[in-house]
Order: structure tokens, then C-alpha cells, then sequence
């Protein structure tokens, strides 16, 4: 199938898991007003929304099947598999928090149904973030995902904790937009157009490389991106706004929105700017290095459950940074391969924290979870999984991501970062450990502690299918393996329209 | 025309934004400073778009717009905490400690 953008047709296709999702969601806002707060309706709002995101991820897996070529001139946004991959991602991430949702706010008395609108328009701008192709689109992708969160975060505005969250991360994602802006704005001057295509080709045939308009700007988008994916040292916000948010909010942030700016970053990186890698890779190395070490440290330190998962994501922004280093293909392969049971099993661990905490899970610690083995044992053994699998054991993906992100790394002459990788990993086992040792060593305190822990069925077979997942793929990853490589190809010189005609005029 | 001295006036307003920033500590002081900074941004757009046409005027729009909607959703979470704390001033807001 070939694709024209400069008509209208050849565009709606190419946005159309986008269309879907934004009608859908400005449809269910309009139901919400006209619908009364009551439990059921809300269930009823929510069980639409996750329908409205499985017809985004049909249209995802159709585009992806499909093959879509493009002809004529590049636009704004990409058609490629790696687009397809991250737009699946981000769905799959977004439906396993709008599923968490449905019972907890309810149990928490946030009868609001704004809340799954907010979601589906998040989802929207995530995918737009993760497939924009103009430096433009890609800032209002980024707008519409993190304004739709700060409210998200501040949802159960009532619970100080969580308006406190939302002003944290409304001010800090807000500083954070007006770097990223800034550096637009310069790249945009130092090569007259915001077209990652464009910019990646003026670079090239205006010998820009070291024009220090250019320089700065790429600078400013790396602080902005820095800020967006919770990279030391601009992670500050993190820990505070994940612990503050409701615990949905908390896993759909962790998972989709930081895999939606790494899908940004590394399309920036390697579309527009692939030639600068001198300049930006001793930049990346020194964050991945900084995050992994600092997030896996403090992570030790931390006794709430919540927090201990905020810092372990920031200790896997490290593991994905990593994979961006090199500014391969292979590296991005990788990225895509991990990014995909991140997800999983970092949604997976928050979902644990759902059905054992209460009043915002602020104060459940691991020591709350002892004995869970044998009551709920089948609770107990996914979560286990979901840690080794964040841990990196072998026999479960995380392992294969891991190693896949390893040999990326070494293969391009970055040994000593795969050094550190490798201890940090080992340091995580440290706070991951204790978890599972509490749930199957220690006693219970009394019989009834894990008596209100109830999963409900439709999420019982969720987290099993989860479950499976994440060993069937640390045990038989080739085939993924060759999807994920599929997806990075995008990048591939080969692959990419070639820009003869069209370029803006050259500034002066 | 003026494009030397346009671009610098915006990268110093964008500076004194983000010292703004940091140095305050008052919530609504500090939105004030971060809408500097991007009004910054749009100054540099302008400037620029007198070399590289119409599109940089065009972003202006688009800045403005996620402005408004920043504000609008901002200014509801500055009322949302100082319901709970009756301030607005971050060195009263630690609640959640990193």
C-alpha cells in the first residue's frame, strides 16, 4: 500500500489509529456530562474506553500489516514499523492501566469520569509524540500527552498527597516544555525547518555540525527530553510525583509516557541528527551511566513500595538510554525489544501495589506483602515474575532485553557502559529481592492481613497472560527478536525517502 | 533586520525565566516565570521567521494555544493545594520528600 500525506485521504490513513482514539475520547466526554457519578456508569465509561483502545491497536495492526510505503515528499508524520511498534506499546500500556483503573477508583470514591477521557487523550498524544516526524508535531504530541497528566496526577485532588503530585510535575513538566521549545526554536534557525528529514539532510549538505546555533539546540532538547524521560540528573520530580498519583496513574506514567519520549528522543537522534553522534553519544553515555547508578542506589534506600518502583524506573530509563547510545540500529532494535515487557512488567508490579494497598498505597512496604505466598499464591508468583523479570534473571524477558541491550553496546565499542549496566543490575537485586523473599519467608502477621486482597477475574486472566508472556519470551525471544529488529529498520538509510527537491531555502 | 540582537534579547528573557524558576518559591510566581520563558521562545520565532518565512509566525499560534491550556490546567492545581495548605509557597508544599 502506498501512501500519498499531501493528499487527504493518504493522510487520515496514516493518523488513523490517532483519529480513532480523539474522536473516541471527545464522543465518551460528551456521554460523561450527560451521565450521573454513580459506580456503575463509571464502570460502564470505562469498559468503553478500553474498547476504543483495542479499535486503535486493530488499526495499529493493520497499518503495521499493511505495509504502507510513502510517495511524494516526506511530511509530518512517519510511516514506518518502528512507529507501528511504539503506537502498540503505548496501547497495550494504556489498556493494562485503564483495566487497573476500573475497580480502584471506585474502592478510592474518585467518581469521576474524566479520568478514562483523559487517559484516551494522553494515549493520543503519545502516539502523535511517538510518531511525529516534524519537531512541531512532536511538541504538541508531547503538550496533549503531559496536560492530560498533570491533571491525571491530580485526579483525586481530595487526597493532599495527589494535588501536591500535580503541582509538582505541572511546574517541573512545564520548565521542562520550555527548554524543549527553546531548543526547537534554535534548530529550527540554525537550519531553517523543523522536518527531522529536513534538518537530518541541511546538516549534511550546509556542513552544520558544528554550528553552534545548532549545537545549542540540540543541548536544550536534550534537557527537555531529559526532564520528559526522568533521566538523573533532571529526575528530581520523579519519585514525589509517582509516589503522590494514584496508583493507575502512577504504572500508565512509569510505562507509556516515558516509553512515548524514548520513542521521540531516539527518532530525533537518529533521524534528524545522525550525524552529530560524536557530539550527542559521549552526552547519552554520561546520562544512561548517571541514571543507572543514582536510580538503582537510592532505590535500596527507599522503604514504601511505591517508591522503590519509581526509583527502579528511573534505574530503567538508564537500561533504555543505554540501547540509544550507540545510535544503531541494532541498538534501537533492542530498545524496542525492552521497551515491550518494561512495560509489562512494570505495570505488572504496580498492579500487585493496586489490590494490596489502600488510601493511595503510599504506606505499603515490602513488609506488608509477607505471607502473601500463601494465601494468595498465585498473586505472589506474578509478582515474583514481574521482579525477576525487572531484576534481569534469566528465564524471563527482562533477562533477553537486558542481554539484547548488552550486546548492542559491546558490539559498538561501549564495554565499560555495558560494565556498569551489568553492576547496577546486580545492585537492583537488592531491593527486588527483599520483596519476593518477604512474600514467600516471612510469616503472615496474622491470618486475615491479605484478606481484602481480591483480584477481579477479567484481571486475573490479564496478569496470567502477562505472566506467560514474560517467560514464554525469556525462553523462546527469537521471534520477537525478528519483529523488533523489523521495526528499527525504519532508520536504515535505505529505508528513508530521499529528500531531491523541496528543501526550505538555506538561512543566512 | 535586527536579527542579532532580537535573538539575544529572547535568549536573555528565557534566562531570567528559568533563574525565575529557580530561585522563587512562590507557585504562582514561578508559572509566571515559566510563561516568560516560552513567550521567549515565541520572540525567536518571530525573529527568525523575518529569514525563514512564514512557518516560524505559524508556531507562534501553536505556543500560545498549549500556553492557554497549560495555564488553565495549572492555575486549577495551584487552587487544587492551596485549598489543603492555604499557600501557595513551595517551601509550605513537603508533603512528599525525595
Amino acid at each position: 500500500m502506498s501512501l500519498d500525506l499531501q493528499k487527504g485521504l493518504g493522510l487520515l490513513i496514516a493518523l488513523l489509529p490517532e483519529t480513532i482514539l480523539a474522536v473516541w475520547a471527545m464522543a465518551l466526554l460528551l456521554v460523561a456530562a450527560w451521565t450521573h457519578k454513580d459506580p456503575r456508569a463509571l464502570r460502564r465509561i470505562g469498559w468503553v474506553s478500553l474498547a476504543g483502545i483495542g479499535v486503535a491497536f486493530l488499526a495499529v495492526a493493520w497499518l503495521w500489516t499493511a505495509h504502507p510505503r510513502l510517495e511524494g515528499l516526506p511530511t509530518s508524520v512517519a510511516v514506518d514499523p518502528f512507529r507501528w511498534a511504539v503506537d502498540a506499546i503505548i496501547l497495550l500500556g494504556a489498556g493494562f492501566a485503564v483495566l487497573l483503573s476500573i475497580g480502584y477508583l471506585e474502592r478510592e470514591g474518585i467518581l469521576i469520569p474524566e479520568y478514562y477521557v483523559l487517559m484516551l487523550l494522553a494515549t493520543v498524544g503519545m502516539m502523535l509524540l511517538a510518531g511525529g516526524e516534524d519537531l512541531f508535531v512532536l511538541f504538541l504530541g508531547l503538550e496533549l500527552m503531559s496536560v492530560s497528566s498533570y491533571v491525571l496526577a491530580g485526579i483525586d485532588r481530595r487526597r493532599e498527597a495527589s494535588a501536591e503530585a500535580a503541582l509538582k510535575y505541572f511546574l517541573l513538566g512545564a520548565f521542562a516544555s520550555a527548554f524543549l521549545l527553546y531548543g526547537i526554536a534554535l534548530v529550527y534557525g540554525a537550519t531553517g525547518s523543523t522536518k527531522l528529514g529536513f534538518i537530518g539532510f541541511q546538516v549534511q549538505s550546509l556542513q552544520l555540525a558544528t554550528h553552534p546555533m545548532l549545537l545549542a539546540g540540540l543541548a536544550l532538547l536534550l534537557v527537555g527530553f531529559g526532564f520528559k524521560v526522568a533521566a538523573v540528573p533532571f529526575h528530581m520530580w520523579t519519585p514525589d510525583v509517582y509516589d503522590g498519583a494514584p496508583t493507575p496513574v502512577t504504572a500508565f506514567m512509569a510505562a507509556a509516557t516515558k516509553a512515548a519520549a524514548f520513542a521521540a528522543l531516539i527518532r530525533v537522534l537518529l533521524r534528524a541528527v545522525p550525524l552529530l553522534h560524536d557530539t550527542w553519544s559521549p552526552v547519552v553515555w554520561w546520562l544512561a551511566a548517571a541514571t543507572m547508578v543514582v536510580g538503582n542506589l537510592v532505590a535500596l534506600n527507599q522503604k514504601s513500595l511505591k517508591r522503590m518502583l519509581a526509583y527502579s524506573s528511573i534505574a530503567h530509563a538508564g537500561y533504555l538510554l543505554t540501547a540509544l547510545v550507540s545510535g544503531s540500529v541494532g541498538g534501537a532494535a533492542a530498545f524496542l525489544y525492552y521497551l515491550l515487557f518494561y512495560t509489562l512488567m512494570t505495570i505488572g508490579a504496580f498492579a500487585v501495589l493496586v489490590y494490596k494497598g489502600r488510601d493511595g498505597e503510599r504506606t505499603v512496604t515490602a513488609d506488608d506483602l509477607a505471607g502473601l505466598a500463601e494465601s494468595h499464591p498465585w498473586l505472589a508468583l506474578f509478582m515474583t515474575i514481574c521482579l525477576l523479570s525487572l531484576l534481569g534473571f534469566p528465564g524471563t524477558a527482562g533477562f533477553i532485553g537486558k542481554w539484547y541491550i548488552l550486546t548492542s553496546a559491546i558490539g559498538s565499542g561501549y564495554a565499560l557502559l555495558a560494565t556498569i549496566m551489568v553492576l547496577a543490575s546486580v545492585v537492583s537485586a537488592g531491593y527486588y529481592l527483599p520483596v519476593i523473599m518477604a512474600m514467600y519467608m516471612k510469616p503472615r502477621l496474622h491470618a486475615e492481613v491479605h484478606a481484602d486482597v481480591s483480584v477481579p477475574r477479567v484481571m486475573r486472566g490479564v496478569l496470567t497472560a502477562v505472566a506467560v508472556a514474560l517467560v514464554v519470551f525469556g525462553v523462546w525471544p527469537s521471534g520477537l527478536l525478528k519483529t523488533a529488529r523489523a521495526g528499527a529498520r525504519g532508520f536504515l538509510p535505505d529505508e528513508v525517502v530521499p529528500i531531491s527537491q523541496g528543501v526550505p531555502a538555506a538561512p543566512k | 533586520m535586527f536579527l542579532g540582537p532580537a535573538l539575544a534579547v529572547s535568549a536573555i528573557l528565557f534566562a531570567l525565566g528559568a533563574a525565575g524558576v529557580l530561585l522563587r518559591r512562590n507557585a504562582i510566581i514561578i508559572f509566571m516565570c515559566i510563561e516568560l520563558m516560552l513567550n521567549a521562545v515565541n520572540l525567536t520565532f518571530v525573529a527568525l521567521s523575518q529569514q525563514l518565512g512564514v512557518d516560524g509566525q505559524v508556531f507562534v499560534f501553536f505556543v500560545m494555544t498549549v500556553a492557554a491550556a497549560e495555564a488553565a490546567v495549572g492555575l486549577a492545581i495551584v487552587i487544587a493545594v492551596f485549598r489543603h495548605r492555604e499557600s501557595v509557597n513551595l517551601e509550605n508544599i513537603n508533603l512528599l520528600r525525595g
